[in-house]
């Protein structure tokens, strides 16, 4: 029976993987407004994604948060509908409609059944050109984001995120603190939420992605309806390059929690690196593929450290990053981070073995249309395709790309990638016996581990 | 097994409106086939050719609410071990298979099942269904593999439930609903009892509840049943079927008092407040008011245009946020919750006076046909939206079976839906929001803090 299964796995193994197949239709607008789609009438839904280059780091400075909050008040009301018209108008038709902003773009996200197209349609519009910003609305929403963050300020993760932000970029955009402070947030009112509108959310920065039941004809009357009224242009804050400062410290911010929350990473590469299948590969080796990386094998299974172990490329538009993360217990703190940076700079000297770099790209190139299951998420990778420049045949180029990759290559970008020494490492808790400088938690604030450079509708591209 | 090995139910409120959304998902949309093979095992077969994918899963119906004493975890614990390997497959290879062949795996626990699923492209399905029905009866546990593994799940505990506030008071909150029965045990275990799980407790776990006769397959996407059904009889159908003791759990007292439950904490930077009332599910209680509490819950508690957001949040400055969700899939008694979080200088006093008013208003006036009819518009968009995936049906279908429903609860749901009353939800309110069955919880930074 052993043989039997492991023959079986054997030729499955090297059978080529069925490809993903999707057609693409580039849609241009009577208006000129370009859009890709994607056409499946078998459900009646359409989702619309989209995104304008232009985020959080583009915020003027004093204004921390200023994105963040107009995302979240672009749905508060609109041309003759207030707030509660508004957002009426989209329950009763369950028309899921959302804005997000962040740190390089803003996305926003609509979902309807078809039967509600036109109304779904003529509420995003509103949204975008005519939001009302009342008073009343605006200071219900800004209390409801500043309790936010003074909750969000006392969880560990989001701590050790941000320090990491704050420490890795001093003085650049991506050092503050993506959802603002509560003293910035209290701040904005709505002239600066007018300006960011005017300056980013502008047609020359739009990219969109549509899928489901709709036809190119149908979607290019959509288009001029609901963007043909935005600025054809803006003017927004220029973010300088950066490469991350401060590597190679280790920073504790005590917090009287019984586990430990650990974010640790350095330079990485950036989305139009040539080496970026290559990295991509490696970091699904060491701690991108959920069970089957190093170091969930080394932290987890071996060793029962930690629930969760992770690395990640943060492919930003102003710098790349090589980031990883976990949790463990206090006591066990100082283990868990030796065998980590142990696994990190070994796999940095040695790259990965030719076994884990077929499996690698076996996965990488046969999970991707498990990712095509939903109109949403088809939409969202048709935004991300055109934001990366990756060209409408990117679906069909991918697997080659994946598949060129070399053993050469893949120890020649380990050697790039992984530098154990070079790791900003932030620990929030009470470690027993970590050597670091003890810092205090940074002014409360919403980002998460180290923010999306993106808002979700253009993220995922990889 | 991964980052969502443990399905937390009836405590986390953004899970319960992801399942109850998925829950609504049913509605002669997935139009499922089913087939019992000679040994007893169900199967299930969701054809969604959207893409050439398909998500396998086998669901076995057994939970943490049917753990004997002393060994609260014992199922979470098992679904953790089932991916330590059998005589054919090593230990820690299973996923590692499953994503050399582009697939993803992962499982989850729940009171009622445990289950396990691979999506995966369509001409892998027979791997994954052979590796499947392998450790269906093959698993090999040895303490090597269980020790460390028992601090990856007490890891897991501080991650989910230690290390965040909301979560210790919603684990104490479930524990002060249930006077009697095990829902009121966390589904990841008391830490002190994880401490105490050994390797024997899991083997008698896997030996006493895993069969065919015990479990659900569930295929969906780029399938049919006429090509399931040969699969089916070929990797699970050789599996003998053995006896499976009947679950046998403690029920529920009569309530007589409302509980009242505080829980300080350092961290707590919002005041929130929540109420949990023991509620009928489909299958259990007063299982007529299951479909008219969904509307309720979609009236009082749905969204923004929510009476509750709109009573606290938008015509008083009281609350940043205020919801309420009620899941019927549950094999005994579950919970209708409310829930409101404190905003900016208001005083709890306010913010519960303000919603215990809102209780009195719906008890006394009841609903009305227009909110039962804009109600009603909502979840039935849900059924359609659920098909916008690829495990939508599988975890509908799957989730109904094993909690004492079925397919035909599924496939009626919408007419059922459709059907509800305005008189039929005031009736339910009246029924189930009453206070000696309610607990109340008070989330509050701990004072000096």
């Amino acid at each position: 029976m052993t043989f039997i299964v492991r023959l079986l796995l054997v030729l499955l193994a090297l059978a080529p993987l069925p490809a993903a197949s999707m057609t693409i239709d580039r849609v241009t607008s009577p208006g000129g407004i370009e859009a890709w789609l994607v056409r499946d009438n078998k459900i009646p839904v359409v989702a619309l994604e989209f995104t304008f280059r232009g985020g959080a780091a583009s915020e003027p400075g004093g204004q921390e948060g200023l994105a963040s909050l107009l995302a979240s008040m672009l749905i508060e009301g609109a041309g003759d509908l207030d707030s509660r018209s508004f957002q009426s108008a989209l329950e009763d038709r369950v028309i899921s409609l959302g804005f997000e902003a962040g740190l390089d773009t803003f996305g926003g996200s609509l979902k309807t059944l078809t039967e509600n197209l036109d109304i779904a349609a003529d509420l995003l519009r509103l949204s975008l050109t005519a939001p009302r910003f009342e008073a009343a609305d605006l200071a219900r929403v800004k209390d409801r984001v500043i309790i936010g963050l003074r909750r969000s300020a006392e969880e560990p993760n989001t701590i050790a995120g941000r320090t990491w932000m704050e420490t890795g970029f001093p003085g650049h955009p991506y050092g503050r603190p993506t959802r603002g402070t509560p003293d910035s947030v209290a701040n904005l009112t709505a002239e600066p939420l007018r300006g960011f509108l005017r300056q980013t959310l502008t047609r020359d920065n739009l990219i969109i992605g549509a899928a489901g039941d709709i036809t190119p004809e149908g979607l290019g009357r959509l288009l001029d309806h609901v963007f043909g009224g935005l600025p054809a242009r803006g003017e927004r804050e220029a973010v300088p390059e950066i490469k991350p400062h401060n590597l190679g410290r280790t920073l504790i911010v005590r917090k009287a929690v019984p586990q430990s929350v650990m974010t640790f990473g350095h330079a990485g590469v950036k989305r139009d690196d040539p080496d970026f299948y290559t990295a991509t590969i490696l970091n699904y080796i060491l701690g991108g593929g959920g069970f089957n990386s190093r170091l969930t094998t080394e932290v987890r299974e071996k060793r029962g450290l930690a629930y969760s172990v992770y690395s990640y490329l943060g492919s930003y538009d102003y710098v790349g990053l090589m980031m990883g993360g976990t949790a463990t217990e206090n006591a066990r703190v100082a283990q868990s981070l030796e065998v980590i940076r142990r696994e990190w700079q070994r796999f940095g000297d040695e790259g990965p073995t030719s076994d884990e770099l077929a499996n690698a790209k076996t996965y990488l190139t046969g999970s991707f249309p498990l990712r095509l299951d939903a109109s949403n998420r088809i939409a969202r990778l048709l935004v991300s395709i055109q934001y990366d420049n990756l060209g409408i045949d990117y679906i069909d180029r991918r697997s080659a790309l994946i598949e060129g990759v070399t053993m050469a290559d893949a120890r020649r970008v380990a050697r790039r990638l992984f530098k154990a020494d070079d790791l900003l490492t932030v620990v929030v808790g009470q470690p027993a016996g970590l050597e670091g400088t003890e810092v205090p938690a940074s002014a409360p604030t919403g980002s998460g581990s180290p923010p999306p450079a993106r808002a979700p509708s253009s993220s995922g591209g990889g | 097994m991964i980052l969502i090995s443990l399905i937390v139910r009836r405590t986390a409120a953004l899970f319960c409106a992801l399942l109850c959304l998925t829950a609504g998902a049913k509605a002669q949309v997935f139009s499922p086939e089913t087939v019992t093979l000679a040994n007893g095992l169900q199967v299930v077969a969701i054809n969604n050719p959207r893409a050439p994918v398909v998500a396998h899963m086998v669901w076995y119906r057994i939970g943490a609410a049917d753990e004997p004493p002393r060994k609260s975890g014992i199922a979470h614990f098992l679904e953790h071990l089932m991916f330590k390997g059998t005589k054919d497959i090593p230990p820690g290879e299973f996923s590692k298979m499953v994503a050399n062949n582009g697939g993803r795996d992962n499982a989850f626990t729940s009171y009622d099942y445990t289950g396990y699923f691979q999506n995966i492209a369509r001409d892998r399905l027979e791997l994954v269904m052979r590796m499947e029905a392998d450790r269906m009866s093959n698993l090999i546990l040895t303490d090597a593999e269980v020790n460390p593994e028992r601090e990856v799940i007490r890891e897991e505990r501080r991650s989910v439930v230690d290390n965040n506030p909301r979560s210790r008071l919603r684990e104490q909150m479930n524990a002060a609903l249930y006077l009697n029965h095990p829902y009121g045990r966390p589904i990841i275990g008391w830490d002190h009892e994880i401490q105490g799980l050994t390797t024997e407790d899991a083997l008698a776990w896997y030996r006493a509840y895993y069969a065919p006769n015990n479990a659900v397959l569930v295929v969906a996407g780029d399938i049919t049943m006429a090509e399931l059904k040969p699969l089916a009889e070929k990797y699970y159908g050789v599996i003998p079927a053995k006896p499976v003791a009947q679950r046998l759990r403690p029920t529920e007292p009569v309530p007589q008092a409302a509980r009242r439950i505080e829980l300080k904490d350092a961290r707590v930077r919002q005041v929130s407040l929540s109420r949990t009332y023991l509620a009928p599910s489909y299958v259990a209680g007063e299982t007529e008011h299951a479909d008219a509490l969904q509307v309720l819950a979609e009236i009082f508690g749905g969204g923004v245009t929510g009476r509750l957001h709109r009573a606290l949040v938008l015509d008083k400055p009281l609350a940043t946020g205020a919801g309420a969700y009620y899941d019927p899939d549950s094999l005994d008694l579950t919970g209708f919750g409310v829930s409101a979080s404190l905003r900016g200088e208001a005083k709890l006093e306010d913010l519960e006076a303000a919603l215990e008013a809102e209780l009195r208003r719906l008890i006394e006036e009841g609903v009305t046909e227009e909110e039962v009819a804009r109600a009603k518009t909502r979840l039935r968009a849900a059924a359609i939206y659920a098909r916008d995936s690829l495990q939508g049906g599988a975890r509908a279908i799957g989730t109904a079976i094993v909690t004492g429903t079925g397919i035909e609860q599924v496939e009626t749901w919408p007419q059922r839906i459709a059907a509800v009353t305005a008189a039929q939800v005031t009736a339910a309110a009246r029924a189930v929001l009453r206070e000696e069955r309610s607990v109340t919880g008070l989330l509050l930074p701990k004072p000096g803090s």
